[in-house]
């Protein structure tokens, strides 16, 4: 089984090509460029370099969020399209999740919780552990204020293992923190890798409906909260119709 | 009899979703259109955010729809178009990623479209071309006189400073309590109502070809808002008609100007405010009247809203000229001729 995974989520950027569970060739950017612009050009290239054809794909695996918003759509679309348009398999994988397994503990019960940055105090973060091999979601994953997350985790004689990107203001945090107990995971977890991603699919079913999958953003839109606030209980299904 | 080509063209510039596949650029096999008007009429008008989670939502299922309602397959395809700017960001760029990965997917060329140019080319379902053309491309964020000196060859000979036509529509529409997008329902109303209150006609006798509608918005607004103050309650079918009468007039003057100045085989009235009736009416009898060498090339109502059969269209044009994109294509926001 070919597979072409790809990760846009946060600032980097990475691609794999996968061959029954091996790795064939991959590429991680870590730049904080347009995805937009480097994501089809390094598919293209590590396509060629390694002489796959399109329609030798079989499955299409995607980190779908939550992330940064325009960075995890660059992907889903991609993703979704090359599926749709190949009529092959697609997975989602959570953008958290990815980072979390670059945490290869196997000591039983050790929870692992990744975070990314949501702005204003407040992170995108979920907890995992391995179990058996895989990797479970023990915590789900929310957008919520970082140190609340870190209040709730447990404090009884169990370390948290965290992962994630600490800019200044959620350092300072962290500091504030007593009563819980966890240790950073090294810098280098926080980097997603692609060829992780298509690994973590070899769990997951495929997606039934593709035209429906959509990032889990973890989030709705400003307008779309103050809009609810204001007209509880009026939301419909769907608010776009074909012309 | 060469082959056929056949164009899969994308369009997510704003708040529709729309694929479509047009053969030769004059024939439209399939044009999908997803509009999303009824969340953003929630609130009060286009929230950006909002429109690129709807435009993830439809694209492959657009994409699917286009194709077999064309009866085509991707084999059958000779390249894929999109829309690249100008428009908002995030929403083209749902379009131009899915259009790269079509192109990537089946060894497709991907070409290239400015929306602008796809709003003109509606206006080739109508007519063949012929040049040097002249364009009076009236939509929400534009409002501009194009001259085009042969084909795929654009020049903004005068564009508004500052509010679009179709943008004051919009937000006259709202002090009248339409809800977005107001245009339609103003000219409706404007057929029943009349020129009473004689709103500026803002640089109608200015040398340059500019445009600007902001003057008049403000005007009309004060109006509404000085005779609620003294609890006058005005015609609102009148408010309308006025309104447009402005519009339309500084629009037409305007064009006629123009069209003397630089005498054209045709001129092609498009963008989505060229749907508006007593725009259409006033310019077919300009032209008849002061202008009976040019031809009028009016786009089709249906397709003179955003739509991906227009890009088709103009797509085409582009693969004959030779334009292409390479898989680093990226959205142009501020895209201008
Ligand atoms: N009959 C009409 N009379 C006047 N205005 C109209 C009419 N029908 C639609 N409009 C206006 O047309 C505009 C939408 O046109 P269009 O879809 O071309 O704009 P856009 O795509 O948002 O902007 P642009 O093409 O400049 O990027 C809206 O402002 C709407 O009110
Ligand atoms: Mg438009």
């Amino acid at each position: 089984m070919k597979i072409l995974a790809m990760d846009t989520s946060n600032h980097p950027l990475s691609v794999a090509l996968v061959e029954d569970w091996q790795l064939v060739a991959e590429t991680t950017l870590n730049l904080a460029k347009n995805h937009s612009v480097y994501l089809m050009p390094t598919i293209e290239s590590l396509m060629k370099s390694v002489d796959w054809q399109p329609e030798q794909l079989d499955r299409v695996v995607v980190a779908h969020g939550p992330g940064s918003y325009t960075g995890v759509r660059i992907a889903v679309t991609t993703a979704k399209t090359l599926a749709t348009t190949l009529d092959i398999e697609l997975v989602g994988i959570s953008s958290l999740k990815l980072i979390a397994a670059n945490v290869t503990t196997f000591a039983p019960e050790q929870l692992i919780v990744s975070f990314f940055d949501a702005r204003r105090g407040n992170v995108f973060a979920g907890g995992y552990q391995w179990v058996s091999g895989k990797l479970v979601t023990s915590i789900p994953e929310k957008h919520v204020a970082f140190n609340s997350m870190l209040n709730a985790l447990p404090s009884e004689n169990r370390s948290t293992i965290l992962v994630g990107e600490l800019n200044d203001g959620l350092e300072e945090q962290l500091k504030n923190v007593t009563a819980t107990q966890f240790k950073m995971a090294p810098e280098n977890t926080t980097i997603p890798s692609a060829y992780q991603l298509a690994l973590l699919s070899k769990q997951e079913t495929p997606v039934k409906d593709i035209d429906g999958f959509v990032p889990n953003y973890l989030r709705m839109t400003e307008a779309e909260v103050e809009w609810q606030k204001l007209h509880p209980g009026e939301s419909k299904q769907s608010y776009v119709r074909e012309v | 009899m060469g082959e056929r080509n056949l164009i899969l063209a994308f369009e997510s510039s704003c708040d529709e979703t729309s694929i479509a596949v047009v053969e030769d650029g004059r024939t439209i096999l399939s044009n999908i259109i997803a509009t999303q008007i009824d969340s953003h009429k929630r609130f009060g008008g286009v929230v950006p955010e909002v429109a690129s989670r709807h435009h993830i939502e439809q694209v492959t299922r657009c994409l699917k729809e286009a194709l077999s309602k064309a009866n085509v397959t991707y084999a059958d395809l000779t390249a894929v178009a999109v829309t690249y700017g100008p428009g908002l960001v995030g929403a083209l760029l749902i379009g131009v990623t899915a259009a790269k990965a079509v192109a990537f997917a089946h060894h497709l060329p991907l070409i290239p479209v400015n929306h602008m140019a796809g709003h003109i080319y509606a206006g080739r379902f109508v007519s063949d071309f012929e040049f040097p053309q002249m364009a009076l491309l009236v939509s929400g964020g534009h409002t501009e006189l194009v001259y085009i000196e042969s084909e795929n060859d654009f020049k903004i000979l005068g564009e508004t400073r500052d509010d679009a036509a179709g943008e004051a529509y919009d937000k006259i529409g709202r002090v009248l309590g339409v809800t977005y997008p107001a245009g339609k329902t103003i000219d409706q109303w404007a057929h029943q109502g009349e020129d009473t209150f004689d709103f500026p006609r803002a640089m109608e006798k200015d040398a340059s070809y500019d445009f600007s509608f902001s003057g008049l918005k403000s005007s009309f607004i004060n109006t509404v808002h000085n005779a609620e103050q003294r609890k006058v309650t005005l015609n609102k079918e009148d408010l309308a008609a006025s309104f447009q009468q402005s519009v339309v007039d500084v629009l037409a003057e305007k064009t006629d100007r123009a069209l003397d100045r630089f005498p054209v085989k045709q001129l092609v009235l498009a963008g989505g405010v060229a749907a508006n009736l007593g725009l259409r009416e006033r310019i077919e009898r300009d032209m008849h009247q002061k202008h009976p060498a040019t031809k009028l090339i009016m786009a089709p109502i249906k397709l003179c809203g955003d739509n991906a059969a227009m890009i088709g269209a103009a797509g085409y044009v582009a693969y004959q000229h030779q334009k292409r994109a390479q898989m680093d294509l990226n959205a142009e926001p501020g895209l201008s001729f």
